[in-house]
């Protein structure tokens, strides 16, 4: 029978739909034992919430699952468990925090906005249901991701907090527009750079042994550096700015790869970082404390080392295995529970298990990237590319940044400090990774006739 | 697009790689130097984790330390019960110091001593909270606080340390004025700064444990040590030994002479016993003479004097001065000039007289308690030296009984009891107010107790003899410790 072999000769892709759940299963498990370790440390007793924060997370993410298994069968079956761990333990952390008496601290808040991006997540998944009509929309999300970037300077709408003017407040609320901005220019780099690839691959001189492009093909890169410069001179955010120069960087690379635009654009960040350093006190501040954090002078300095000092405390006295959760000083540090959660997590679970985090949001990182190298069309590719990218890059820029690895520039670590826009952004985010590696993973059509001019084929 | 993809990915497990070796960096390599950088306030809420031992006395809690219900922050709060009777022992347990007993016995009353270890082990594995031990210390209550009190009411500046000169165990000592540890134990650096500061400031010296860190004159009390010389050189004296007793004794090379206590005669010639009773210093002057600076050195090395000692307080060395001529060793031997002593000292001459001679090391810590109450140390007395054989040691305690009876004393009387004692009047300058001294044992048969009381010059009166001021404190204590 040739119809038998003709099936087997097509390699079909696992769902492993059943090892997602157990997997998913398991890092609900985790983050409630984590919880009932906070509880025993601090007190003794296994916190009286429990069950029903487990079965609420739990419940979340059955409903994430089923949404998934529904509108994105072949989807990565890694990506939302792992995610659901990391953001789990950030949940954990807060609540800890909170615990503490750090002002500012709200599991509650934190667990309700989860609950928001997981609904987000699943309406991304259930209305988007090909991502490539994000493709059509590549000024527009450019337009809207501009205008989310300048939101914050607009009069009596923008509100500077902890010295950066990166809010919007709407009613009681305050939003992070930057957060979702960074997806809208992501969607707008790889719809951009598809169209233009070629051209910015091809034309240009070669000197010596790069390849140097067109002047006017420098055009937007120039116009992006521009953006990121402005985001840092007028809301005072050098994380978002690195944030965004970066990403593009990268996926101008990915698109031409051409090696010159990656120093084209190192040459203009330092160049932009310099002049900064120059005009701007708080620039040049970040840099001395990268420098010497333990100067004390320096730690004694408004806006000096203080609390990238505190943080390296709680990264120090966790030492290698921690004080165990519930056990540390979280509230030694200042904002603890929201840029500063990574040091937090150093201190109660130690160096173990920072290592096991950092590896966890590889592993995320790895798994788009996977998408992206098994996506079928370039836009697909440098979108799930570029998102991956930005996700790592995020964590590398406030990790780095906390550990003094690099000058601290303030972000939010994906899905575990606190704070609505982020995790909502984050969640949409994941849910676009997981709609292409849905399309990436999905077995190419399969002709269910044998034979005959008119194929019918089912997806 | 693929090959920049996969080197994309090479990327970011670099960064990832980067973050990781970075973390190793932070949290094991220089962890260390971050966990105890004194601005790191954990060490110090690390301070106030662990329920820190007790230190009691006699019976009593002298310190404790309570439960704030302060998780993980400033947990145990150290708490003095009648502080300033105590201070100058116990001293303090400060946010970022100790003091005093809290500080030499530190290891014990945290818990981190090595003989704790199989205990806190053991504590570990059941997941008990880590706990220290008690100390106890050798201090009676009772008498503690009369001689605080005593001290205290008249506002004099002194010491008043009471020895048991069988074993050597201080049954008081108080240093006055004193200090409420409270304020400065609070869990608040800025607070217990200010407060300790302020007292640093103090003129009065509140700080200073006036029994062992400071020394001053003796006056007559080192009669004691002169006479114990004097019978020492020559096993045929006795207490009716006479010696020249002038009204003016001429001192050799100067034009300056000896006198007695407000001029007053000691007829000429007397018996070694009545001139201590009456304290005569001309009658010193010359023994002195005859004996020379290097036999009154020796002697008084033999009760300790020129020692350092951990007790475990530190105790300053006593130092009679140094050989300074003839003129100067007349001075010496009635206790002035550079003649120095520590209220301890004193104490520790009073009994080794009291205990044939012998000089027992003192020692503040009886015993140290596990919480389960187990003892894990407890003191053996230690022999430091024999000042005298049991010979002259009786001699001497027939003088200084004598004292009490017939001379300078009677203050010091207490009703059934023969009490043995030596007033002192140190001269400090020139027209200032003496320091006042009174030096004692009871029962003078079979001693349970020998005290000495100083009170600092100018802080009892222009006139304060030892007599008038130190002995009735002396008297006080004697009866406190024994039961009377």
């Amino acid at each position: 029978m040739s119809n038998a072999v003709d099936v087997a000769a097509v390699p079909m892709t696992a769902k492993r739909r059943g090892a997602q759940l157990v997997m998913l299963a398991f890092a609900v498990a985790i983050v409630m034992v984590a919880y009932a370790n906070v509880g025993l440390g601090i007190n003794g007793q296994v916190p009286a919430g429990m069950l029903a924060y487990g079965l609420g997370l739990g419940g979340l993410m059955l409903a994430a699952y089923f949404v998934l298994a529904r509108f994105a069968p072949w989807a990565d079956p890694l990506i939302l468990p792992l995610v659901t761990l990391v953001n789990g333990i950030g949940l954990v952390m807060i609540y800890r925090i909170e615990l503490s008496g750090q002002p500012g601290a709200s599991a509650g808040n934190q667990l309700f906005w989860t609950a928001v991006g997981v609904v987000m997540f699943s309406a991304t998944l259930i209305v988007l249901r090909d991502h490539r009509a994000l493709q059509r929309m590549t000024y527009t999300a450019g337009f809207v991701g501009l205008a989310l970037l300048i939101l914050p300077l607009v009069p009596f709408l923008g509100r500077e907090i902890n010295g950066a003017r990166i809010w919007v407040g709407i009613g009681g609320f305050s939003i992070q527009p930057g957060e979702f901005a960074k997806l809208a220019l992501v969607v707008f780099f790889a719809g951009y750079l598809v169209a233009k690839r070629d051209v910015l691959a091809l034309a240009g001189r070669r000197l010596l042994f790069i390849d140097l492009p067109r002047a006017r093909d420098l055009g937007p890169v120039l116009i992006t550096w521009g953006v990121s410069v402005g985001v840092l001179v007028f809301e005072k955010d050098l994380g978002t700015s690195l944030l965004l120069f970066g990403a593009f960087i990268a996926m101008l690379y990915i698109a031409t790869q051409r090696t010159s635009w990656v120093l084209i654009g190192i040459l203009l960040f330092v160049g932009g970082a310099l002049a900064a350093g120059q005009v701007f006190d708080h620039v040049q501040n970040r840099f001395q404390v990268f420098l010497d954090p333990s100067d004390p002078a320096l730690y004694d300095k408004i806006g000096g080392s203080f609390q990238l000092l505190q943080g390296l405390f709680a990264f120090g006295s966790g030492g290698i295995l921690g004080t165990g959760l519930g056990q540390g000083h979280p509230r030694e540090i200042p904002l603890s529970f929201s840029d500063f959660i990574f040091a937090a997590t150093g201190e109660e679970l130690g160096l173990t298990g920072l290592m096991a985090l950092l590896m966890v949001y590889a592993l995320i990182v790895e798994r788009g990237l996977r998408t992206s190298i098994a996506a079928r069309d370039p836009f697909s590719k440098l979108l799930a590319g570029g998102l991956s990218f930005i996700l790592a890059w995020q964590v590398f820029i406030i990790v780095g940044g906390v550990t003094n690895l690099i000058p601290l520039t303030g972000l939010v670590t994906p899905f575990m400090s606190q704070g609505g826009s982020a995790v909502l952004a984050n969640w949409i985010l994941i849910a676009l990774l997981v709609r292409m590696s849905d399309a990436a993973r999905r077995p190419p059509p399969q002709a269910i006739q044998d034979e005959g001019l008119t194929q019918v084929f089912q997806r | 697009m693929n090959g920049t993809l996969k080197k994309a990915a090479i990327a970011c497990l670099l960064m990832f790689g980067l973050l990781m070796i970075n973390i190793n960096y932070v949290q094991a390599v220089k962890a260390d130097e971050l966990r105890t950088d004194s601005r790191n306030q954990r060490s110090f809420f690390a301070r106030y984790e662990s329920e820190r031992g007790l230190i009691t006395a006699g019976g009593e809690t002298l310190v404790k330390s309570v439960d704030t219900g302060r998780e993980k922050t400033f947990r145990f709060q150290r708490k003095y019960t009648d502080g300033p009777v105590y201070a100058p022992v116990i001293g303090f347990f400060a946010p970022e110091s100790e003091r005093g007993i809290e500080g030499t016995e530190n290891q014990y009353l945290n818990g981190t001593h090595p003989d704790l270890f199989v205990r806190r082990t053991v504590d570990m594995v059941t997941s008990k909270p880590l706990r220290g031990a008690s100390v106890d210390l050798t201090l009676v209550p009772k008498a503690q606080k009369v001689a605080y009190q005593d001290m205290q009411r008249s506002g004099k500046r002194g010491a008043v340390v009471a020895l048991d000169p069988k074993t050597g165990a201080v049954l008081t000592m108080v240093s006055v004025p004193s200090f409420d540890p409270n304020p400065i134990a609070v869990p608040d650096r800025a607070k217990a700064a200010r407060a300790y500061n302020k007292l640093d400031a103090d003129d009065n010296e509140p700080l200073i444990n006036r029994a062992t860190q400071k020394t001053y004159a003796p006056g007559s009390t080192f009669k004691v040590v002169t006479s114990a010389a004097y019978l020492s050189e020559d096993g045929s004296r006795d207490v009716n030994t006479t010696v020249d007793a002038p009204d003016v004794l001429p001192l050799p090379g100067t034009t300056i002479v000896l006198r007695n206590y407000h001029g007053e005669s000691c007829g000429g010639r007397a018996t070694l016993i009545d001139a201590l009773t009456i304290s005569c210093n001309t009658a010193f002057g010359t023994m002195a003479l005859e004996m020379g600076y290097d036999k009154l050195q020796e002697q008084a090395a033999k009760f300790g004097v020129g020692q350092e000692l951990s007790i475990p307080l530190g105790v300053v060395k006593s130092d009679i001065g140094k050989d300074e001529g003839k003129a100067a060793l007349t001075q010496t031997a009635i206790g002035q000039r550079s003649n120095q002593m520590t209220p301890l000292q004193m104490a520790m001459v009073a009994a080794a007289v009291g205990n044939e001679g012998k000089v027992m090391k003192p020692y503040l810590v009886n015993k140290i308690v596990t919480p389960d109450g187990d003892e894990i140390e407890t003191a053996r007395p230690e022999e430091l030296d024999e000042a005298v054989t049991p010979d002259v040691a009786d001699k001497l305690r027939q003088m200084m009984v004598s004292v009490v009876q017939n001379g300078t004393g009677t203050a010091a009387q207490l009703p059934g009891i023969t009490v043995a004692g030596k007033t002192g009047t140190a001269e400090t300058a020139k027209g200032a107010a003496s320091h006042a001294w009174f030096i004692s044992f009871a029962p003078a048969e079979d001693p349970k107790v020998a005290v000495a009381v100083f009170v600092e010059s100018g802080s009892a009166g222009n006139d304060a003899t030892g007599g008038a001021v130190a002995a009735p404190i002396a008297h006080d204590v004697m009866q406190a410790v024994l039961g009377k």
